[in-house]
């Protein structure tokens, strides 16, 4: 699927710890302005690939780059300076605790620009404001709601207008109503601020009605990639078992280990 | 926490740090006369100089007018160099006494000037050419010993 | 037996190796936050902060315990001093003890139990729930920004700190000798102003409190940068950062005395 304008292109990419491999020869490409998810089950290495994305890890192989430029060759400051334009939202929001929700939004508004505190006032509660939180500007992240503190989070990582945003599993740990909450924000915010979205997720149901386009990750590698439409009709059998949420398929629900009447056997024995 | 508040937490301890290094500095240890100001040296040979060390007092009338810069050996004849920083305000006559003295039964030593007469005063850099060393307490008790065993001997 | 005799020689290796392994890290780490310093010097504010929650913070702990500590010497002091005549000389005692040992010592063990461990939670804190990388992220660099602010307020408050305690330490064995036992007023201060030399004895006292200052804060930070983020790993790091600060302090307090007061 080639794309005209690609905002990433990953070609080929490896990542290991030690010798540990989480990416193998993983290739893709974000166009600009599109909503893309990356999907897979738990430890398949979606999270490695954003921060390799942001530059915070480096891969051991293989090509990556944001806007023409690739990230691993990157010194520090260029490194900084791409890292204004994309917006990141961790796991579990990683508000800064010490201050209120207000400062929170304005910390990286304050750290990069020098606004008058005025302006900042109004840009931070625009940002509150369209993720429904004007109100709790005065609270602090330890009296919000786990869905609260997640949109918090979102209005600090789009608080600089980035052109690429980036969201590390936004779903995980929110009821129905904030999970559909979030999912129309995303969707949202990625129309109006005209920016490239990346998600990364497990929840398969709920991101397939949001996304443009699709990459199915497993492994460590990308197993299928396709529109919604044609994800829900793969007949990859790793991308069955995952979009209708089997058990057990190709992806063992036991972690590995001898058979079971074997290991009963020899407790039975070392007894 | 207000950023005004904090500002002037943060200046009352700064303050009180400053303040508690003053009253070190003055109370405590005096510095305004421990500091001589400028000095010009003095050296002075000693046989024996006892406990004095490097830093001790030098005193004339009980004054401070100086402190030991230096102890040294002379290879030579084996007797103790001993180079003082004397107070620039202050200048002694060529024929000055300095001593070894002790404050106190037990104290510290220090190097006590007696004045004497002559007209003309010791230049920088000069040697005190009158010393008496320290008295070291054995060498008395042994003496002392030895003058009584030979009062003793003498009357029989 | 010879097995087991293997496996002990072994493991002490495997511990040493480990050691230097994380004093290397901790060295590098040292240079990062050294060079990253002029960044957080250049927005001061972060620093005052950081001298407010690790210096202001530990002033109450500090009055109480010098205090306590000087009224001790001056008790403990007179008693001995007493037995020789010279009871005279109590200042000079409580003054020297506290200047030159027991001020920069006491409140650099002080601080590492009192600031050292809540910056190391903090900032162990703030990598388990993802703070310090979301900050990075945002193209702010933790170091310059959270680090070194810290490390400095520490840095900056320690000799501060430490003739506070002196100071106050010196009050608390004026308050037991002179006005409950009563050694005479004037030979406490005047022997003492005779006997305790600005630079060499309150100057040394001060430049030691700075030398822990780096220490204890550089553990501190460091500690908390290099935790394991979950809730174990930092209440291990928080207990190496109390336990290591101890014992560099005590060691490099002896470095420094051989140093310092050598020869006298």
């Amino acid at each position: 699927m080639p794309f005209d304008d690609r905002l990433i292109h990953i070609d080929k990419l490896d990542f290991s710890y030690d010798d540990r491999v989480i990416l193998r020869d993983v290739s893709m490409e974000i166009p600009r302005g599109k909503l893309v998810a990356i999907m897979g089950n738990s430890g398949c290495g979606k999270t490695t690939l954003l921060r390799l994305i942001g530059g915070q890890l480096k891969p051991t192989g293989g090509f990556l780059s944001v806007d023409g430029q690739s990230v691993p060759d990157m010194p520090l400051s260029n490194l900084y300076a791409l890292r204004r334009r994309i917006g990141m939202l961790f796991q579990f929001g990683a508000l800064f605790t010490d201050i209120s929700v207000f400062d929170n939004v304005a910390y990286p508004i304050r750290e990069h620009t020098r606004l008058p505190e005025e302006i900042i006032y109004d840009l931070v509660l625009m940002k509150l404001n369209a993720v429904g939180l004007r109100g709790a500007q005065g609270l602090m992240p330890s009296e919000l709601s786990g869905g609260m503190a997640r949109r918090v989070a979102l209005a600090r990582a789009v608080a600089l207008d980035p052109s690429l945003i980036m969201y590390d599993e936004p779903f995980t740990g929110l009821d129905p109503i904030s999970m559909g909450v979030i999912g129309q924000l995303i969707r949202k915010l990625n129309d109006a601020l005209g920016a490239t979205t990346l998600l990364v997720t497990h929840d398969v149901q709920e991101a397939l009605d949001l996304v443009d386009y699709v990459y199915f990750m497993s492994g460590g590698e990308v197993v299928a990639h396709g529109t919604p439409d044609e994800i829900r009709k793969a007949s990859d059998p790793v991308v069955h078992q995952f979009v209708h949420g089997e058990a057990d398929g190709p992806l063992r629900f036991h972690f590995p280990a001898p058979p079971f009447g074997a290991e009963l056997m020899r407790e039975r024995a070392n007894a | 926490m207000n950023r005004r508040l904090m500002d002037i937490w943060v200046g009352v301890f700064v303050v009180i740090g400053f303040a508690a290094l003053l009253f070190l500095a003055l109370r405590a240890s005096d510095v305004a006369s421990s500091n001589l100001g400028e000095t010009y040296r003095l050296k002075a040979r000693f046989d024996n100089i006892g406990g004095l060390k490097v830093r001790g007092p030098v005193k004339s009338a009980g004054v401070v007018v100086g402190r030991v810069a230096k102890i040294s050996l002379d290879p030579k004849d084996y007797e103790a160099i001993v180079t003082m920083k004397i107070d620039k305000r202050y200048r002694f006559p060529k024929d000055t006494y300095a001593s070894i003295l002790t404050s106190g039964l037990l104290g510290e030593q220090y190097i006590g000037l007696d004045i004497g007469g002559d007209e003309k005063m010791l230049n920088p850099g000069e040697i005190f050419a009158r010393t008496q060393s320290a008295i070291v307490l054995e060498k008395l008790i042994g003496q002392f010993m030895f003058s009584k065993a030979a009062e003793g001997t003498d009357k029989k | 037996m010879p097995e087991r005799l293997f496996s002990a020689v072994a493991g002490l290796g495997h511990s040493l190796n480990n050691v230097f392994q994380r004093l290397g890290f901790a060295a590098r780490f040292f240079m990062m936050l050294l060079r990253y310093s002029g960044q957080s010097f250049c927005r001061f504010r972060l620093t005052v902060r950081e001298i407010y929650f690790s210096g202001f913070q530990s002033l109450l702990i500090m009055l109480v315990s010098s205090l306590f500590i000087g009224m001790v010497l001056g008790l403990q002091g007179f008693e001995t001093l007493q037995r020789f005549g010279s009871a005279d000389a109590l200042g000079v005692m409580v003054a020297l003890s506290l200047t030159r040992e027991l001020g920069p010592v006491v409140a650099a063990l002080l601080f590492a139990s009192r600031a050292g461990s809540s910056i190391t939670a903090e900032i162990g804190l703030m990598k388990a729930t993802e703070q310090l990388m979301a900050m990075d992220m945002m193209a702010i660099n933790p170091i310059a920004r959270v680090v070194a602010p810290k490390f400095w307020g520490g840095v900056l408050s320690m000799p501060l700190l430490a003739s506070l305690f002196s100071a106050i330490g010196i009050f608390g064995g004026y308050l037991i000798g002179v006005v409950f036992i009563g050694v005479d007023e004037g030979a406490f201060w005047s022997q003492m102003q005779g006997a305790v030399d600005f630079r060499f004895d309150i100057w040394n006292g001060i430049i030691k409190s700075f030398v822990f200052g780096i220490a204890v804060s550089l553990i501190a930070v460091f500690e908390g940068y290099d935790a394991i983020p979950t809730a174990e790993g930092v209440s291990a790091s928080i207990r190496r950062t109390v336990v290591n600060s101890a014992l560099t302090i005590l060691a490099l307090d002896f470095v420094l005395t051989s140093f310092m007061f050598r020869g006298l």
